[in-house]
């Protein structure tokens, strides 16, 4: 069974096995607005926890994705590329950003579930 | 935290229709509503958008006996204000001493009077200004508690010809009072989105009455700042405390345009030496339309490049909606700054090659009758 974890920066991480699928959660969508351009890493980057490793473009301001665990990027959502607009539309779902094979599933610990993240959400009012 | 913020008449409508508030020049602003930008920006361009920009700062000139308030004005500004004939509108600027750019302003003869529309964040300090230099000649009248409203888009005429038949026939950069649902209001017919529209000064406590009235028509929808930036930046105009500035010229700037040809030579303004050698001599840069080469936005402060030199700087930037492409404005070094010139925009430490090109990105669309 998947398991999703949350940072505070409201990146999600969906692991299966030791591939985790990373984008932003439903309430970055929404203080971001419309996404215009998303810029992923490329496949075979090694990123470390917490490295600046994707861009989010909304009409307003760039962002910085941070990766929530370390390990190498395996895979980017080249779809992102024609229709930034997926990670409005599912943040969660085809609005995915990047995979990474985790170097360590241990980093997992330290991130929320669903009811802690929503939790934090709750607590920015 | 400084003062509390101060609210527009418009504060509990916005909330009303979910705007999402920020603040913005001392005031709570409404950035978006939550259809968002980019269907905001889409809706003004193809229908009717809905601003409050009552947060600008509205100011009332009107000359003492045996004074002539145009022609004491034009002692702050480059524009040509004593030929502004009645219902007649103008843009300008005040200078500095060193040509600089203080604020930009649009000001309209009644005839009687000269009003003025300052920017939010300057106005406390132009009326400083003009109370300072003006004070002699004119009675000035700050009415900072005034709504103002922008009807802007394709179908704003048809919209506001229902309340004001009269504002249909309105030529660009004309104004003219008008009495809506029982009260004055002045309408100019002018703009911040290079498309056909209207702004519409309220008295404060008839203002709200108004906006609903204007947002009940099918063809409007209300519209906040996000999309008026990305609006204004697709129609080349300018930003102040962006791409204008204390230390911008209006001839760096591209805005030659809005000094009269007699004031350029007889000159009578703040920094008229400077401005009137860069007329003569050019200017040792200028404001230049960026063409960025695929996705990437190059945002204000992004450097410009040529061969690995700096030339220049970004002043604005984003994403047009209406291009469906990044695009920017910028400041470059004259000997770079012909149209056509490929230059690199620094975008996170990576070159993105970018063409220099003529702007409005997108064509302007004034009814001039």
């Amino acid at each position: 069974m998947a398991d999703t974890k949350y940072t505070q920066e409201h990146e999600w991480i969906r692991v299966e096995g030791d591939v985790g699928t990373i984008g932003i959660t439903q309430y970055a969508q929404e203080q971001l607005g419309d996404v215009v351009f998303v810029e992923v890493p490329q496949a075979g980057r090694t990123v470390a926890k917490g490295e600046a490793c994707a861009v989010v473009e909304s009409v307003k301001a760039a962002s910085d994705i941070y990766a929530p665990v370390s390990g190498e990027v395996t895979e980017a959502n080249a779809a992102l590329a024609d229709s930034p607009g997926d990670v409005n539309a599912e943040p969660m779902g085809k609005g995915w950003f990047f995979k990474i094979k985790l170097a360590d599933k241990a980093e997992l610990a330290g991130l929320m579930d669903d009811k802690a993240y929503d939790a934090f959400v709750k607590s920015l009012g | 935290m400084g003062e509390p913020l101060k609210r527009t008449p418009l504060y509990d409508l916005h909330r009303e229709l979910g705007a999402r508030l920020v603040p913005f020049a001392g005031y709570e602003m409404p950035v978006q509503y939550p259809t968002g930008i980019l269907a905001e920006h889409a809706h003004t361009r193809t229908a009717a958008g809905l601003f409050d920009v009552s947060h600008m700062g509205q100011v009332r000139f009107t000359a003492k006996l045996g004074q002539n308030a145009a022609k004491a004005l034009e002692t702050l500004v480059p524009g040509d204000i004593a030929g502004l004939q009645p219902g007649q509108q103008r843009y300008t600027q005040f200078t500095n001493q060193t040509g600089g750019i203080l604020d930009d302003l649009m000001v309209t003869s009644t005839g009687d009077h000269l009003l003025a529309v300052f920017n939010a964040a300057c106005k406390e300090s132009d009326l400083a200004h003009v109370q300072k230099h003006l004070a002699a000649a004119c009675e000035i009248e700050p009415m900072f508690s005034r709504g103002l409203l922008a009807l802007q888009g394709p179908q704003a005429a048809a919209v506001l010809a229902r309340f004001a038949p009269q504002a249909a026939t309105m030529k660009f950069m004309t104004g003219a009072f008008f009495v809506i649902d029982g009260a004055r209001c002045y309408i100019t017919r002018s703009g911040y989105t290079g498309g056909d529209g209207y702004e519409i000064s309220t008295p404060a406590d008839a203002t709200d009455a108004i906006a609903r009235k204007l947002l009940a028509a099918p063809e409007v929808k209300p519209i906040g700042l996000g999309a008026r930036d990305s609006l204004r930046l697709e129609a080349g105009l300018c930003l102040y405390g962006h791409d204008i500035d204390t230390t911008t010229t209006p001839t760096e700037a591209g805005l030659l345009w809005s000094i009269g040809k007699e004031r350029r030579i007889q000159g009578g303004f703040p920094g008229a030496a400077i401005i009137q050698r860069q007329i003569a001599e050019g200017a040792p840069r200028k404001r230049v339309g960026l063409l960025p080469d695929g996705k990437a936005i190059a945002r204000e402060g992004a450097e410009i490049a040529l061969a690995g030199k700096v030339v220049g700087k970004v002043t604005s930037g984003g994403f047009s909606p209406t291009l469906g492409r990044a695009v920017a404005m910028g400041y470059v070094e004259r000997a770079h700054s012909a149209n056509g010139t490929k230059v690199d925009l620094v975008v996170r430490g990576k070159p993105v090659p970018a063409e220099i090109v003529p702007m409005p990105f997108v064509k302007h669309a004034y009814y001039r009758g």
